[in-house]
């Protein structure tokens, strides 16, 4: 179980486990949690949204696959795909490394305001405790 | 009582050690208006002396005919070793080879099975079978929509065989698929590509490419593979697996390659058996792995380092993806691709290229010996491999009926499904005819014309 | 070794190839091969030895005991093989008429007869090739019903969260919805969930009884009662048949439609994967709906029905008529069973799913539901055991192929930590079930003596345990020779 002290806390989070990063120029990376990648063990696969593509939050956008899972990755808030990163088509892996650093895929979101709504990292913890019982 | 083993003190010792008073006693939690249990429709039990002797009067019922049908289901000779080893318990009595330390047999098999069909077909990979060519195809057409991605559309060309249409039909008409037929030349008996056009530009997911198609004609594929590519549509390859030991494999086709190829695996050590099991061979290209659904075996290491096979990629399938799995397949046609890679090995590149060969220049020498007869010829004029259209001047129906009199299956009448084509029949003749069988073909179709 | 390894250029069997001079004519050089494919060159001899040395890695019913729950690996009696390979059955081609197939199709007929009986059902079709395929049918002929009545706001199919897999990925196969349902403490249906669930949108329920869990649900009247009054239709997944052959009928418990594994309950092998069979049966207000071809007996003669007499059927799922072969194998097995035998087929798969079940309990394993009757399978938690020497449900399992047993079902369904899912069918004695307690038991103690023995298992079969994220990251599924030269 992942330890509270682990969540960044300059990070927001989705209850489907994704987290989101504001960057400098206002876009947004986004990636899965420690507690996802424990779930889902060793990564072997990333599919990426295209570049461009328009989404709705919680659409589904994006598959990472373990040997015995897979599971859907959903946008956390309205927006467009400006980036992916590509390195995780070879190496996976990093996800598993260091999923706060491995991010999946870049948005320019609609509405900044929709990015600050989401949980902070002590909503997040929640999310995880309560789904530990 | 056939095959259970147990005698009376065993039952007694298993109810004691359950604690319940009689086996009746371990159904009561089964609602007693439920059980019921009256069969009356099942006849006594037989012992196997019995079951053989009313199973041989039955096989005694079913005809033996000279065969020149085809449309799909193909007679080749099959080696004898083919079914000695297919039905060795090991392989006849194993399940799935989830248990990859204790399935290395069948899963080396499996990985070699794809090696051979991946390199017949030209294409990056394969899958370990689909249940056979026409809803192999219906899978296709999924998989194509699901890559594809924008489009719902897929060209399925009238010379496909008219009853893999219905097939695919039946299996993609509840997922909001848009199927469109396209025409074929009634010259060539190929795809009429100035209807194909009609379609250029517009929303495409994938085109159907079949080859030979179902009149054994050959179609022009470099062509229609580039047209597909350049819609930004899949091509889909239907294939008959022999005949890719002489024609051009469908990862060749216009350079780049098909992205699909389906077909049905019966050729190849399958036996008739009135229809099946036979099995469907799926490839893909590479980048399309993911999409593709049915089982697939990777070669891989174990823990001190020594080559093994596993199943992989199962992040795909049912039983792990649930609702969002590339289909709900999960059994496969597994003896049957057992008998393929075993008959394949057997053949081997020169066999199986003689069977291809012998199977085309008998049924190029059956034309050629009908066209004797007087308004029976050939109806289509593109380039055919080993199933010819000929047209007769009575009708079909009873010509047929007429040579199976003779004892012939003079062929597929193709009058209900092509009304168009007036009185045609699809023949074929394999490398299992000789010389003396075909004059024979040619004597019946001569007295039923008569 | 792989057969292309043994491959020597110019080696050729020269037994398997016609003796014909002839070339290729008439076709133009643009569609034809440019290369050899990659297909070994190889002795007869060198080929029976390979293949016959890859069987033999391999365990199967024939050579030990195979409890691999929801499978139903029994006996697949021998003579069933060799009657439905006579020759006559290989040789008829599917096209052929009807009067030349009378002996095959009287086959069929009776075997659609037999399981309509057993199954409590109006109408068969043998035609899906499989369970899934099975499981398509009869969501296909539901859609199909409800469309027929203008019924067409019916959406969503629902399913248990125990249920396999399959049964979601065919209810999206054919265009609906699903919506999930939690699973009891009992491991029955929850019904006050079930009640929430239905509505105008409920197109049906998909339900496996007994459940995944190995027990029988006990509320299935309730449970129809819902379902129907809510409009929708019960289908029966028969994966667990064997579990009630000759003891209660789907068609009494309300289902409208149902397929059956014949090559579970009905013996036909698993090959290594398939062919399997997946016969589907329904009440009368589907009998419309049944996909073709359908096997009828008139005027003394047998017949395949077609559209004309079906028009609203669902239509054709394979080219031709099925998986015959497997077919008549089940045929053959059926015939030999008899009513009396189909009777004691339920019974004595129970007998031995309770016996071991309580020996098991016995030895100091946690069942899943002890307070349930097992039904055909039972479910062990090695959970406990984990807790306490760190072994999982899968060092179980590879240890157990160590003592000459292949592993029960392991970590399926998903609702149990831990989970081996064991069924033993009624064709194993009990010395064979004493046996595999003797097994368990010695790993159970292994697990707290000698942990890293059972965590390094098997340490007899072919291979170690596989590296499965090597084989999922670095795809290898074709061999490829060492310097290719090859072009196709």
């Amino acid at each position: 179980m992942s330890n509270p002290a682990n969540l960044p806390n300059n990070l927001k989070y989705t209850a489907s486990h994704e987290w989101v990063k504001t960057e400098a120029d206002g876009t947004i990376s986004i990636g899965i949690t420690q507690h996802a990648q424990e779930l889902l063990g060793d990564m072997v696969f990333v599919e990426s949204p295209m570049v461009g593509r328009k989404l709705k939050a919680k659409e589904e956008c994006a598959v990472v696959e373990s040997v015995k899972a897979a599971a859907d990755i959903y946008a956390p808030v309205n927006g467009a795909v400006v980036a992916v990163n590509s390195e995780l088509d070879s190496t996976p892996e990093a996800i598993n490394a260091d999923p706060y650093a491995a991010w999946m895929f870049k948005m320019k979101p609609d509405n900044a305001a929709d990015v600050a709504a989401l949980m902070d990292a002590k909503a997040y913890q929640a999310v995880v405790d309560s789904e530990a019982h | 009582m056939p095959f259970i083993p147990h005698t009376e003190p065993d039952i007694a010792a298993m109810l004691a050690s359950i604690g319940a008073p009689s086996i009746d006693a371990l159904f009561d939690e089964i609602p007693a208006a439920l059980r019921t249990g009256k069969l009356n429709a099942v006849p006594e039990g037989m012992n196997e002396m019995q079951v053989t002797r009313l199973m041989q009067e039955r096989a005694a019922q079913d005809v033996a005919m000279l065969n020149f049908i085809g449309a799909g289901a193909y007679e080749h000779h099959i080696p004898a070793a083919v079914w000695q080893i297919a039905t060795r318990g090991e392989f006849y009595s194993a399940y799935t080879p989830y248990q990859a330390e204790a399935s290395q047999g069948t899963l080396q098999l499996l990985y070699e099975y794809q090696t051979m069909i991946a390199s017949l077909t030209g294409m990056d990979v394969s899958n370990a079978s689909m249940y056979d060519g026409a809803s192999g195809l219906a899978e296709a057409i999924l998989m194509a929509v699901r890559a594809h991605k924008s489009s719902r559309r897929v060209l399925l060309p009238t010379t496909v065989s008219p009853l893999y249409r219905s097939v695919v039909h039946c299996i993609v008409k509840l997922q909001n698929i848009e199927l469109v037929e396209i025409p074929f030349d009634t010259a060539a008996g190929t795809i009429d590509l100035k209807a194909l056009e009609q379609h250029t530009g517009s929303d495409i997911a994938a085109l159907v490419i079949p080859q030979p198609n179902f009149f054994g004609a050959l179609e022009d594929v470099d062509a229609l593979t580039a047209w597909a590519h350049a819609q930004g549509a899949l091509a889909i390859a239907l294939v008959n697996p022999l005949t890719l030991a002489v024609l051009k494999a469908p990862g060749n086709w216009a350079g780049k390659g098909a992205d699909i190829a389906v077909g049905d695996g019966q050729p190849l050590g399958s036996p008739l058996s009135s229809g099946g099991p036979y099995f469907g061979l799926m490839c893909c290209k590479q980048a399309l792995v993911r999409q593709m659904p049915g089982r697939i075996i990777g070669r891989t290491v174990d823990m001190d380092g020594k080559q093994g096979f596993t199943l992989t990629l199962q992040a795909r399938e049912q039983h792990i993806r649930r609702a969002k799995a590339t289909s709900n397949i999960c059994s496969n046609q597994g003896l049957m691709v057992t008998a393929a890679t075993i008959h394949m090995a057997l053949l081997g590149v020169d066999g199986l290229r003689r069977v291809a060969i012998a199977s085309h220049a008998n049924t190029q020498s059956l034309a050629k010996l009908t066209s004797g007869l007087s308004g029976v010829k050939p109806l289509f004029s593109a380039a055919n491999f080993h199933e010819v259209v000929l047209q007769l001047p009575k009708p079909s129906v009873a010509v047929l009926a007429s040579m199976a009199e003779q004892g012939v299956l003079g062929g597929f009448d193709l009058q209900p499904h092509y009304p168009q084509l007036g009185n045609a029949i699809l023949v074929c003749a394999t490398e299992t005819k000789t010389n003396e069988d075909l004059q024979r073909y040619v004597d019946a179709l001569r007295h039923a014309l008569s | 070794m792989l057969i292309f390894e043994r491959s020597r250029p110019g080696r050729r069997n020269a037994a398997q190839a016609p003796n014909h001079e002839a070339a290729v004519s008439g076709i133009p050089a643009a569609l034809l091969r440019k290369g050899p494919p990659l297909l070994p060159e190889a002795s007869e001899m060198d080929v029976v030895r390979h293949y016959t040395g890859l069987s033999q890695k391999n365990f199967s019913i024939d050579t030990h005991f195979y409890p691999l729950g929801s499978c139903t690996m029994k006996y697949n009696p021998r003579v069933c093989n060799s009657l439905a390979m006579l020759p006559q059955f290989l040789a008829r081609h599917p096209l052929a008429p009807e009067h030349t197939g009378q002996g095959v199709l009287a086959c069929l007929h009776d075997l659609q007869e037999i399981l309509k009986d057993v199954t409590g059902m109006a109408g068969v079709s043998l035609m899906p090739m499989a369970g899934a395929q099975g499981e398509f049918a009869g969501i296909a002929m539901i859609h199909a019903y409800h469309d027929a009545r203008g019924d067409t706001a019916r959406t969503e199919i629902i399913v248990p969260d125990a249920a396999h897999g399959t049964n979601p990925a065919t209810a999206v196969m054919c265009g609906y919805t699903v919506r999930e349902i939690p699973t009891n403490a009992n491991g029955d249906v929850d019904l006050d969930a079930l009640r929430a669930a239905v509505g105008p949108q409920t197109a049906g329920l998909m339900l496996t009884n007994p459940s995944t869990l190995g027990v029988f649900e006990k509320q299935i009247q309730a449970i129809q009662k819902i379902i129907h009054d809510a409009g929708g239709l019960l289908y029966y997944d028969g994966a667990n048949l064997n579990a009630i052959l000759g003891k209660v009928k789907p068609g009494d418990m309300g289902f409208d439609v149902i397929h059956m594994n014949l090559h579970k309950t009905f013996s036909t092998p698993h090959g290594g994967g398939g062919p399997g069979a997946g016969a589907v049966g329904v009440a009368q207000r589907l009998l419309p709906y049944l996909p073709l071809p359908v096997v009828a007996r008139q005027n003394a003669t047998y017949r395949c029905l077609t559209e004309q007499d079906l028009p609203q059927s669902i239509g054709h799922l394979s080219a031709f008529t099925g998986n015959i072969g497997v077919l008549l194998r089940a045929y053959v097995y059926a015939r030999m069973l008899g009513a009396e035998g189909m009777h004691r087929v339920a019974e004595f798969a129970t007998l031995n799913a309770n016996y071991l079940m309580a020996e098991l309990q016995k030895a100091g394993f946690t069942v899943a539901f002890p307070q349930r009757r097992a039904s055909h399978e039972f479910i062990v938690s090695i959970k406990p055991l984990k807790d306490a020497t760190g072994i999982s449900a899968m060092d179980v399992a590879k240890r157990l192929l160590d003592k000459g047993y292949h592993p029960p079902t392991t970590y399926f369904p998903m609702l149990v930590p831990e989970c081996l899912l064991i069924e033993p069918t009624e064709t194993e004695s009990k010395e064979t079930l004493d046996g595999f307690v003797a097994a368990m038991k010695e790993i159970w103690d292994e697990a707290h003596t000698t942990p890293e023995l059972v965590k390094g298992a098997p340490h007899t079969m072919p291979v170690r345990r596989l590296d499965d994220v090597k084989a999922a990251r670095e795809l290898d599924l074709t061999w490829k020779p060492a310097t290719s030269t090859r072009a196709v």
